[in-house]
């Protein structure tokens, strides 16, 4: 399981997910899961771009994930936020699938794109993973506060000087790193599953900021480790795993919740 | 024109995507109307896991998809979607659990039936390819949700536009709420036949976000939203047949045009009423006295 081939399949999933649970901290707060689907599908017409014309897929990956970030901005100021936000994505996709219906391996592309193909990271991919990730963590560390402070009270931060269509800006920049570094690796659907799935659970159980933040780091890593050795050991698609196991840790911890809400009333009640 | 329409294929999928066109569009209205396009949309990417199973399993693919849509709908309303703050996380986890187990059974086609095409017909749609057996089932489901809307056209509206006056009234949010999931999942699962897991969002949400912004009035935003889809569909099915001879024999996917021609008429829309609201506000500030309506 840590034979060579795999080394780079584990340090590559292990940023990934750490940088997922920092931005996807922040898709939690700030309600925008749908964005957070959105983009990282935004991105995968640039990458069956980038397979047609023989190109370096990252660079293929940032611009049409840039193109993305700002139509989203544009739509979503034209008119309903979510109806823009689920068009722009088809959009994106039907591009997508134009694309790879030029190229010859169509139906195992599309697969590996959507879904991810862990097992194959080489040395080459692995730099702009690391860099990317790097980028992302210290930008993440520099505007954390202000971010915070909009996505939590969007008033109190427009008091303080400041901007929320800047804000705005940035998380999607951010989102959209994360998304382009992650998508060759782990596929489009799959990004936004370790988005959402451990943040989420991580923000039910904890409703302090920084405690919630690390727990959504540890739930991150876990999954995607655990996903990662089930799916060398079953061999079925690691996109299965980490789905399964973000809504199995998003159940339980708010199950844990209601049921720790419930001893607490009922302690209150026996002790007036 | 004649080799067009006298074309088997082309036959299938004309009705088809005539149902997709006609069912989406009335639900879409609701769906919008009531901010449910990402929870529309997540019923749509879940069914694929359905129209995967289906591969497997041996069944009708409609059946697939619309199992799983109706799975995904009730596992949304149980892990609560009612409450606004919680609806789009548990959306969100629903979404991924769901496209999780789409991966499982895409893989499984691939390796274990050697049905290499399942990936991109269940998640792109190819409605060029779908058999004549699928018209009945087709049209019977679009039967089906014509009369429950139809049943229950008043309280769905109102519903939809004012949860809180509805239960004064006496309707049952819950029983509503349940109503639309399961006639979602039916418009869905025959979206999904035609121009994919994927990609039905955009017949569900692209028509009716336009339909909504054109008129105020629920029956007539249901009539444009009906006209603005079944167009795209006719015109996608129509280029995606010349793209053949446009490109020297590289026919490019309907669901392309299809999806390209609804983010036009969405567009259009948006500029149009966007044009017509200046205009008013600017004869409204011209003469004063005359209110803008």
């Amino acid at each position: 399981m840590f034979s060579s081939f795999m080394i780079n399949t584990w340090i590559a999933g292990t940023a990934i997910a750490l940088v997922a649970a920092f931005v996807g901290y922040f898709v939690v707060i700030r309600r925008s899961a749908f964005a957070a689907h959105a983009l990282p599908l935004g991105a995968f017409p640039g990458a069956a771009a980038a397979n047609l014309l023989g190109v370096n897929p990252f660079v293929g990956l940032l611009i049409f994930v840039g193109i993305g970030m700002l139509l989203l901005r544009q739509l979503a100021r034209m008119g309903r936020r979510d109806v823009g936000t689920g068009l722009l994505l088809v959009l994106f996709l039907g591009v997508g699938a134009l694309f790879l219906s030029m190229t010859n391996e169509y139906a195992p592309e599309v697969f590996s794109l959507l879904f991810g193909e862990m097992l194959g990271v080489s040395k080459a991919d692995l730099w702009p993973i690391l860099g990317i990730c790097a980028v992302v963590s210290v930008l993440m560390i520099t505007i954390y506060q202000p971010l915070l402070l909009d996505s939590s009270f969007p008033d109190l931060a427009a008091l303080q000087g400041i901007s929320g269509a800047r804000m705005d800006l940035l998380f999607l920049s951010l989102l959209a790193l994360v998304t382009a570094s992650a998508l060759p690796v782990v596929g489009a659907f799959l990004v936004f599953t370790l988005l959402v799935g451990p943040p989420a659970a991580a923000q039910a159980l904890s409703r302090h900021p920084l405690r919630s933040l690390l727990l959504a780091v540890v739930f991150a890593e876990c999954s995607i480790w655990l996903a990662i050795a089930l799916s060398y050991w079953s061999n079925w698609p690691i996109g299965f795993f980490v789905g399964m196991i973000g809504a199995g840790l998003f159940t339980l911890a708010r199950s844990y919740r209601s049921w720790s809400q419930r001893q607490r009333g009922a302690r209150r009640v026996a002790v007036p | 024109m004649w080799a067009f329409l006298s074309s088997q294929p082309v036959q299938t999928a004309l009705i088809v995507g005539t149902c997709a066109a006609l069912v989406s569009a009335l639900i879409g209205v609701f769906t919008v109307l009531r901010g449910n396009a990402f929870a529309g949309h997540a019923l749509a990417d879940v069914s694929s896991a359905g129209g995967a199973a289906s591969f497997l399993l041996g069944i009708s693919p409609l059946l697939g998809f619309l199992g799983m849509a109706w799975i995904a709908a009730f596992g949304m309303e149980f892990l609560g979607v009612r409450k606004a703050r919680e609806r789009d996380l548990a959306t969100g986890v629903v979404l991924g659990a769901g496209l999780g187990l789409s991966a499982l059974f895409l893989y499984l086609d691939v390796t274990t039936t050697s049905t290499t095409g399942a990936t991109v017909s269940v998640m792109f749609g190819s409605l060029f390819a779908i058999s004549r057996g699928l018209i009945w089932p087709a049209i019977l489901a679009v039967l089906a949700v014509f009369a429950l809307v139809g049943g229950f056209y008043r309280p769905l509206i109102l519903t939809a536009v004012d949860p809180d006056l509805a239960t004064l009234r006496g309707v049952s949010p819950r029983w509503m709420g349940l109503l639309q999931l399961l006639v979602l999942g039916l418009a869905v699962a025959v979206c999904a036949l035609a121009i994919g897991a994927v990609l039905a969002t955009a017949l569900l949400i692209g028509p009716a976000g336009a339909a909504i912004r054109l008129s105020r009035r629920p029956l007539q935003a249901i009539v444009w939203a009906m006209l603005m889809a079944l167009a795209a569909v006719w015109m996608g099915i129509w280029m995606a047949y010349e793209s053949y001879y446009w490109f020297s024999g590289n026919a490019w996917p309907v669901s392309f045009f299809v999806v390209a021609l609804i983010f036009l008429f969405y567009l259009l829309a948006m500029l149009g009423s966007a044009q017509q609201r200046k205009f008013r506000y600017r004869a409204a500030t011209a003469l004063p006295g005359i209110q803008e309506s």
